[in-house]
């Protein structure tokens, strides 16, 4: 932006909220240099600042702990951050209705803490460690704990959000069941921060489990892969969750997740050793990496997110072997996810070259669109990006560019970050 | 709904008070009877004879839903056998400017499948094929007229079930369960159509086929079938819905306790839920409700009982056999004189009997009735029900509870006899009073019966006009044009396409005095 201009919107933009800083480096958003950073304290500060930004025609991205700011494709531009860091109260925990009441800025884990106080909890897994509420609704993560919960979606009864030009709007509400209204807390589930700001949101919890238990058997191959989950999806044991951790080319770990009352879950155990047969292992303690993304802690690793029909397990695996050992070695293609849900992230070394990459994207999108469900790389280094289609074919990419039209007529809220460069 | 006992109605207008021509109310537009015959042309052209409609006698079969006392009879009347057929027709209604409102089965109970007397009834019970039943994917693709319980039958054989069951399961839609995000008695442990529909096939008010969701998970982009789930209509018509199958548990078991009051067995309730318990279904019925099921269909529930709840727990048989005994025991705490444990699916089906038959057996103690449907939170029910204990009193008018104690869905039924002279309006003002409550303990005006024509009204008591403006933002993405189900949801349409500073030609709703700009 023109320096006229900036101090101008600074001075708007201040009146608008307390504090408003000068953009650091480390406040890119995948690359692209924002001038200001505003960090309101409340609903009607966001309001005060999406007014003044278009007012001056700056573009906005919202931010909760910055934790996947290089996700989707980088923003044509970026103006201001909107840091919603301080918006961190829990507002009401009504522990006998199951619902929380929370500002977006709060942790995840944060909010679990508080909840957790009256033997509840949300079932949202903390996938990327730090994230925000906020940030978790708009990117839609999930884990584990989706086979038998569902994800932000099922979960998420009531928002509160922002729109580009300054409205406060809500939909939903306080109670779980309810059907007055469009349900908005799903059209803003996953949209990257395209349509609104995320500032309030009420979710339903679930009772923590009494006992749980975690049983594993090493899988030699996509064909026992296959077999296992799906006699652990149709068997009677009503599984927490059905994971499977695949290293392409080699072999894999399927868990078993039984959770509910101590009698219940050692029977239902017995039941899932039976299933999983010999070698399968017994644990009290979830695995030390179980719910995070098999990216965690490699620098721009390229992450991926694979879906498909349950059935198509199998396939999905036996295509990521061929494809890993024939595009390139030390691409190191590892695959963790859902099996029980049909979801598999995935890594792909950060050094891997970047036409193998794009190779490899193609091949499994192809894979994964064959088997009724898609590929996306959430994210990647620059040069990787540059190589790929990061969403891919999307159904009914008009429809949803009309949705944007109304919210965002300008195309302020993230520009270019989201499906077919909304 | 119109029986041999009674008429069941909602809150509204009382039987007779809307006449079709009363625009206000059913948000007629200019007339456009050319738009009208060239719709009519179009689908004389794509559909078999027999499936289009225009004699007034037949059309009158589907002046109404299962909300009775709102009738309008259609100009035309589709029933469309294939997607090509119903995007034709939904086509020419975007291209002439026609309104058009799809129906399933017709068993709402919100006015939501109304016709419009300008417009096109698009009916979908010519479309009831199952077209897969998949259980390695957990998934059954259906065609939007399949009855909700016809998914269920032909899972049986797989080991899987349809989750949502409406009360009116036997008879009603998947297509409608789509449009009205349908609940049931076991949404508490199970969710609602939300939670299960996973793909449609859908067409736009453009007619225009497109694919929301499908066999996975996930798919990218905006989650536009989230928002059409419960649209009631006024995005669009699915024609083709992917569902998720549940596996059926292993074990159910069946309790009926009796109590003195609702009280104590709101306190057994809270005690089961505050334990951890997620049973798969708590129904409450109170004293009258209980009379008037007894009246009905003879269910032999505890004699002299304040209050009844009828649990149910499903799952692995080990955790329900541990938790059964858990619920038996919160319901002796709190007061329970008798508990009867069903043993086997006759017995099950005796006790649910009871629950099920309580709308309809209204109509054995009072000749007409509106069911309600509303929402607080759990913890509000002992006020709540007092309060509405209290309205009913000062007010002379006799309501029967009935209602989803789990998760605080109250469906009052509030007793008339519309033959004395302004018993309908004292009911109509306990039925509104009682949604009033509602909003002010943070409920919702509606939990499973949808707003439709019945509670557009109540949407300001409930939504700021900003939180209405939004949602209509969606509205205008699909139909700048307001051609699908006008007149629903919204008490006020939205104008699409006025951007600030820019200035067009008085949109024909304006003109017509039936819109405001905003």
């Amino acid at each position: 932006m023109a320096t006229g201009t900036l101090e101008a919107a600074r001075s708007v933009l201040e009146s608008a909220c307390d504090d408003v800083t000068e953009a650091a480096p480390a406040d890119a958003v995948d690359g692209v240099q924002p001038a200001l950073v505003a960090w309101p304290a409340a609903t009607e500060q966001v309001s005060e600042v999406m007014r003044a930004a278009a007012a001056h025609g700056m573009t906005v991205v919202a931010r909760g702990s910055g934790t996947k700011m290089s996700w989707g494709r980088p923003p044509s531009r970026a103006d201001l951050v909107v840091d919603l860091s301080r918006m961190d109260a829990v507002l009401e925990h009504a522990a006998g209705d199951l619902i929380v009441d929370t500002q977006a800025g709060v942790g995840l884990a944060d909010l679990q803490v508080v909840v957790s106080g009256a033997g509840q909890r949300l079932s949202v897994d903390e996938t990327v460690p730090g994230a925000s509420i906020g940030g978790t609704i708009a990117t839609s993560t999930s884990g584990p704990g989706r086979v038998a919960a569902g994800t932000v979606r099922d979960l998420l009864i009531g928002v509160t959000v922002v729109r580009a030009d300054g409205v406060v709007a809500k939909a939903g509400g306080r109670v779980v069941k309810n059907v007055a209204g469009y349900d908005l807390g799903k059209l803003v589930t996953g949209s990257f921060g395209t349509l609104a700001v995320i500032t309030q949101a009420v979710f339903r919890l679930h009772p923590l489990p009494a006992a749980r238990r975690v049983v594993s058997v090493e899988v030699a191959d996509p064909a026992q892969a296959q077999r296992l989950v799906q006699s652990a999806i149709h068997a009677q044991i009503v599984p927490a969750a059905v994971e499977i951790d695949w290293h392409a080319g080699g072999s894999g770990t399927l868990t078993v997740l039984i959770e509910g009352t101590g009698p219940g879950v050692d029977g239902r155990t017995a039941t899932a050793v039976g299933l999983l047969g010999q070698g399968s292992t017994v644990a009290e303690e979830l695995p030390a990496d179980w719910t995070s993304y098999p990216w965690a802690g490699q620098e721009r690793a390229t992450a991926l997110k694979a879906t498909f029909a349950i059935s198509g397990l199998e396939r999905f695996l036996r295509d990521a072997d061929a494809a890993a050992t024939e595009l390139a070695s030390g691409i190191g293609l590892r695959l963790k996810g859902s099996a029980g849900a049909g979801v598999l992230y995935g890594s792909v070394a950060a050094d891997a070259d970047a036409a193998a990459v794009a190779a490899l994207v193609d091949r499994l999108r192809r894979t994964s669109t064959e088997l009724g469900g898609a590929l996306v790389v959430l994210d990647a280094a620059p040069e990787v990006k540059a190589a790929v289609d990061s969403w891919g074919p999307v159904n009914a990419l008009d429809l949803m560019r009309q949705v944007k039209a109304e919210f965002d007529p300008e195309h302020r809220l993230a520009p270019g970050r989201f499906v077919g460069g909304i | 709904m119109t029986s041999a006992h009674g008429t069941e109605t909602t809150a509204g207008p009382i039987p007779g008070n809307v006449a079709p021509e009363d625009t206000a109310a059913t948000g007629e537009r200019g007339a456009n009877p050319e738009g009208m015959a060239a719709v009519a042309r179009r689908a004389r052209e794509v559909l078999a004879p027999t499936n289009v409609i225009t004699d007034h006698t037949r059309l009158r079969t589907y002046e109404c839903d299962g909300l009775a006392n709102y009738r309008v009879t259609p100009a035309l009347v589709v029933l469309p056998e294939t997607t090509e057929q119903l995007a034709a027709v939904v086509r020419a209604c975007a291209e002439h400017l026609v309104p058009f409102v799809a129906r399933g089965s017709g068993t709402g109970l919100s006015g939501g499948a109304l016709p419009r007397a300008d417009g096109v009834l698009v009916v979908t019970s010519r479309m009831r094929a199952i077209r897969e039943i998949r259980r390695a994917d957990q998934r059954a693709i259906v065609e939007p007229g399949v009855i909700n319980l016809d998914v269920t039958k032909a899972a049986t054989s797989s080991g899987y079930y349809y989750a949502p069951d409406p009360s009116s399961q036997q008879i009603c839609s998947i297509g409608g369960n789509l449009a009205e995000n349908s609940g049931g008695a076991h949404c508490l442990k199970y969710g609602f159509t939300t939670n299960h529909v996973v793909g449609a096939e859908f067409v736009t008010p453009a007619g225009d086929v497109v694919q929301l969701g499908g066999l996975a998970t996930d798919a990218p982009g905006y989650d536009l079938l989230g928002v059409v789930v419960g649209s009631e209509g006024t995005l669009g018509v699915a024609t083709s819905v992917t569902v998720r199958l549940v596996r059926q548990p292993e074990e159910v078991r069946t309790l009926l306790a009796g109590f003195a009051s609702t009280d104590d067995a709101g306190g057994a309730t809270s005690a089961i839920i505050g334990a951890g318990i997620v049973p798969a279904a708590i129904e409450m019925m109170d004293a009258l409700a209980i009379e008037a099921a007894e009246a009905a269909v003879q269910c032999n529930y505890p004699d002299g009982a304040g209050a009844v709840l009828v649990i149910e727990l499903d799952g692995a048989a080990i955790e329900v056999e541990h938790e059964f005994r858990e619920v038996e025991r919160h319901c002796n705490d709190h007061g329970a004189f008798e508990i009867r444990v069903a043993t086997d699916a006759t017995e099950r089906a005796l006790i649910w009997r009871g629950r099920k038959s309580a709308f309809a057996a209204v109509g054995r103690i009072s000749p007409d009735y509106i069911v309600q449907d509303g929402v607080i939170p759990r913890t509000a029910l002992p006020e709540v029900l007092r309060a509405i204990a209290e309205l009913s009193s000062s007010s002379g008018v006799r309501v029967a509870n009935v209602f989803h104690a789990g998760d605080g869905n109250l469906h009052p039924l509030v007793l008339f006899d519309d033959s004395v002279e302004g018993a309908g309006d004292a009911a109509e003002k306990v039925s509104g009073a009682i949604l009033d409550l509602c909003i002010k303990h943070g409920g919702s005006i509606t939990g499973e019966h949808g707003v439709g024509i019945d509670k557009a009204a109540y949407m300001p008591k409930m939504f700021t006009d900003e939180d209405l403006d939004t949602m209509q933002l969606v509205r205008c993405a699909f139909d700048p044009n307001a051609l699908a189900n006008p007149g629903k949801v919204f008490p006020t349409p939205r104008l699409c396409g006025e951007v600030p500073g820019r200035k067009k030609a008085a949109h024909p709703l304006v003109e017509a005095g039936l819109a405001e700009a905003f």
